[in-house]
């Protein structure tokens, strides 16, 4: 009774002990946190701080061989950051679960942005995204569409400690042995195009094939080789030639006379943008798609499509197989919300370029408002194994071992009967995630520090 | 046999085109004394009559497309095809013969224009200045044409009618498997025509007789009374219309960008390097030598000798041409030797 009296006394009481511990702990455990932020607002490049507004740069080809897939992108960027910050109809915001985002910027930031042009090179987008960063003061910034422009921009990315979010890059090695903590990417890639075509390709043109490749000699090019290689020499298909050639070749026919009586009765062109339009054209000039080897009717892949591309090629595109990472005709209401707004805004639908862009902007936004920071580590780590839906490729997952997307891939054909004037890809099989998930060690490299 | 045949007739086909750029280079260059780099972009021009051809007989009305439910989508419908049906797709299907009648006219006029708008003020300057001035001009004429067309390559297909291949093997009695795009061998064709007329204006005609005594002695003819200024100004726009012509022709075997000028352009002046600045014979051997050269250089077993030899023989050829006959092949004694 005594000591509990004298306790008395001194003020001390259990309840006030146990008050006054609890608020020290939480006090412990809160405090340095509070410290860290500040700590975050010193160390990184362009901290935002207290201002109204944060910067996003879109660096895309404005000029060259990818100009028109460039201003498609760079649509979608525009319509990102409208939505991003309350404006027009809100697109894929209203269907993507679970989001952050309020519609009033980004942590209470409105959005902003410069362009710059990457002219398909990679020395210009690395100029290009320098400035950005230097002078432009960008948090984060985007854009495609070469694979060897984007890994260039990749490893900057990671130089500044300034995030990439990859625009259209097919290349295994953008999330393979060149990929990077600072950089992630939306699209598939080669081995996932390979892996949704080849049974699709066993059961339309079924296991005893003999094909012939042309290669654009550049990393997305080997890469996709390689990938549809693997496949269809798994499904039993012989390979007769790999054949490079060189990027922007513009007449093919010299590469393509020799696949006339090589003996194949496949040709597979791992060509994209302009070459594949004018190989693809040249193709069927030299009566490729009529003739008939080894008693079987000769048939042309495409392992990567695009609606920008079917338009170019015009009539020939009809019945070639190949994949894409998405199509406006799908009806889930992610894509339909997409296609609407950006419909409602330019008068077509959006190319999968623009799809992979405006996702990656919506995506980077959305995980700055779950970290509740600009911090990059702290960004990167809210899009690592992040899990969304309603984006239009189903549930999708941003794998963290190598910040490659895994969702459905979709294999399409050209359509031989349109119904309208953008009906130019008929969607054959909607080929699940599980179906194209690889383990990440099989490409090697190394995604290097969160702290730069 | 059949795989160097059509080798063969890809080399002549590709040379065709570098023989009827680098004569008109050529000519210009023999008459003028300028170095034209804005030449491919003639070629590229003509390309594109074709394309604003196709485009004139394709305007359209604007048609909702009901199909598209999600926004407000118009599809278009040619005028020519509501009004006259069938005929009127015809007409279409023919935009790339079509163009050359137009074309003609348009390129001399562009040709002329452009001589006496800009070439004329740099006849006595460096060469140098000619070169910068003229890709300048090339690079203009690039950015509009992206501007107004964009940066894809337009579809611009040859008629239904030659759309297919010939049986090159059944003429040469080496059997069904050998095919030839019907419009390319057109092309070789058109090209031989076009390459036998200029000779044919330049040598068997007074005015041509009098243009190739002002190319090898412009003061004499001056002295004789002779406005030979007028004259090469004539020829300058000829030069126009043999490029434009033959970028026309090309449409249907590359659908055209606006940067295809500048592919041929490169190539064009190696061809008149190896063939002889200043001799139109020069650069029509050179060009085609080269494009067979190069189109048998692609072959696979050519390749499995000397890997990335395709990418490089032209320029290979250009070196050894240089060191063991500085002015070309059958280029004259004296010309840009110094």
């Amino acid at each position: 009774m005594t000591s509990f009296d004298d306790s008395k006394t001194r003020g001390l009481t259990r309840r006030g002990v146990l008050k006054a511990g609890t608020a020290l702990g939480a006090g412990a455990v809160i405090t340095p946190s509070f410290f860290v932020r500040n700590a975050w607002a010193e160390e990184f490049r362009n901290n935002p701080g207290n201002a109204s507004s944060v910067k996003f740069g879109f660096n895309v080809p404005q000029t060259g061989a990818y100009a028109d897939e460039g201003a498609d992108e760079l649509r979608a960027y525009k319509l990102a950051v409208k939505h991003i910050n309350g404006e027009g109809d809100g697109g894929m915001m209203n269907t993507m679960q679970p989001l952050a985002l309020k519609g009033d910027g980004i942590l209470g930031k409105k959005v902003e942005y410069v362009t710059g042009d990457t002219q398909t090179k990679s020395d210009a987008a690395r100029a290009s995204a320098k400035r950005m960063i230097e002078k432009d003061g960008v948090i984060m910034y985007s854009g495609g569409s070469s694979s060897g422009v984007a890994i260039a921009q990749q490893s900057l990315a990671q130089e500044m400690g300034v995030i990439f979010m990859n625009g259209l890059t097919h290349s295994n090695d953008t999330t393979g042995k060149d990929k990077r903590r600072y950089g992630f990417r939306h699209f598939f890639n080669a081995y996932m195009s390979g892996a949704a075509l080849g049974p699709v390709l066993k059961e339309t043109m079924g296991t005893d094939r003999r094909a012939y490749h042309l290669t654009a000699d550049y990393t997305w090019g080997w890469t996709q080789e390689e990938s549809i290689k693997n496949t269809t020499e798994a499904l039993g298909w012989q390979t007769v030639n790999a054949v490079k050639t060189p990027l922007g070749a513009g007449d093919f026919s010299q590469y393509i006379t020799p696949v006339l009586n090589s003996g194949a009765d496949v040709l597979i062109l791992n060509h994209y943008g302009k070459d594949m339009i004018n190989s693809l054209t040249q193709a069927v000039q030299f009566g490729l798609r009529d003739k008939q080897v080894n008693g079987k009717d000769f048939q042309i892949i495409v392992p990567l499509y695009s609606r920008l591309m079917a338009q170019g090629a015009g009539e020939n595109i009809k019945g070639i197989y190949g994949t894409t990472n998405w199509n406006w005709s799908l009806t889930d209401a992610g894509s339909q919300a997409f296609v609407k707004s950006f419909g409602q805004e330019y008068g077509f639908p959006p190319s999968q370029a623009a799809h992979t862009c405006y996702v990656q902007t919506i995506l980077y936004a959305d995980a700055c408002a779950r970290a509740g920071t600009f911090y990059p580590p702290e960004v990167i780590k809210a899009l690592e194994d992040f899990e969304f839906d309603g984006m239009g490729n189903g549930k999708t997952l941003y794998r963290g071992a190598d910040h490659q997307c895994f969702k459905d891939v979709l294999v399409v054909r050209g359509n031989e009967n349109p119904t309208s004037q953008f009906d130019l890809l008929e969607v054959v099989k909607q080929v699940p995630a599980s179906q194209v998930t690889y383990d990440p060690s099989i490409f090697g490299g190394e995604l290097g520090p969160y702290k730069v | 046999m059949d795989v160097i045949l059509l080798q063969l007739l890809n080399g002549l086909d590709k040379g065709g085109a570098y023989a009827l750029i680098a004569l008109g280079l050529t000519i210009i260059f023999g008459t003028l004394g300028v170095v034209n780099f804005a030449h491919g972009a003639l070629f590229m021009l003509g390309a594109f009559c074709a394309v604003s051809v196709q485009a004139l007989l394709t305007i359209s009305k604007k048609v909702k497309d009901e199909s598209i439910t999600f926004f407000d989508a118009y599809k278009e419908v040619p005028y020519l095809e509501a009004w006259w049906g069938d005929t009127g797709s015809m007409i279409i299907d023919y935009a790339v013969p079509l163009s050359i009648v137009i074309a003609i006219p348009l390129m001399l006029l562009l040709g002329l224009g452009m001589e006496r708008g800009l070439i004329r003020y740099f006849y006595k300057r460096p060469h140098a200045e000619q070169i910068l001035v003229t890709f300048g001009l090339a690079i203009v004429i690039q950015e509009l044409i992206k501007a107004q067309f964009g940066a894809n390559p337009i579809p611009t297909p040859a008629p239904e009618v030659i759309a297919g291949s010939a049986n090159v093997g059944l003429w040469v009695g080496l059997g069904e498997s050998v095919v030839y795009p019907w419009w390319r061998l057109i092309y070789l064709a058109f090209a031989g025509v076009i390459i036998a007329a200029a000779f044919a204006f330049l040598n068997l005609t007074t005015y041509g007789m009098v243009v190739r005594a002002g190319m090898a002695d412009r003061e004499t003819v001056g002295l004789l009374g002779i406005n030979i200024q007028r004259r090469f100004t004539i020829v300058f726009g000829m030069a126009a219309v043999i490029a434009g012509l033959a970028g026309v022709m090309y449409t249907p075997i590359l659908p055209p960008d606006y940067h295809m000028g500048m592919d041929f352009l490169v190539l064009s002046f190696v061809v008149v390097v190896v063939g002889g600045m200043g001799s139109l014979g020069g650069a029509v051997l050179a060009g085609f030598l080269l494009g067979i050269l190069q189109s048998f250089a692609s072959m696979n077993e050519v390749k499995s000798i000397f890997p990335g030899i395709d990418q490089i023989i032209i320029y290979l050829i250009a070196v050894v041409i240089l060191l063991i006959r500085p002015r070309g092949l059958l280029g004259r004694k004296g010309v840009m030797e110094t």
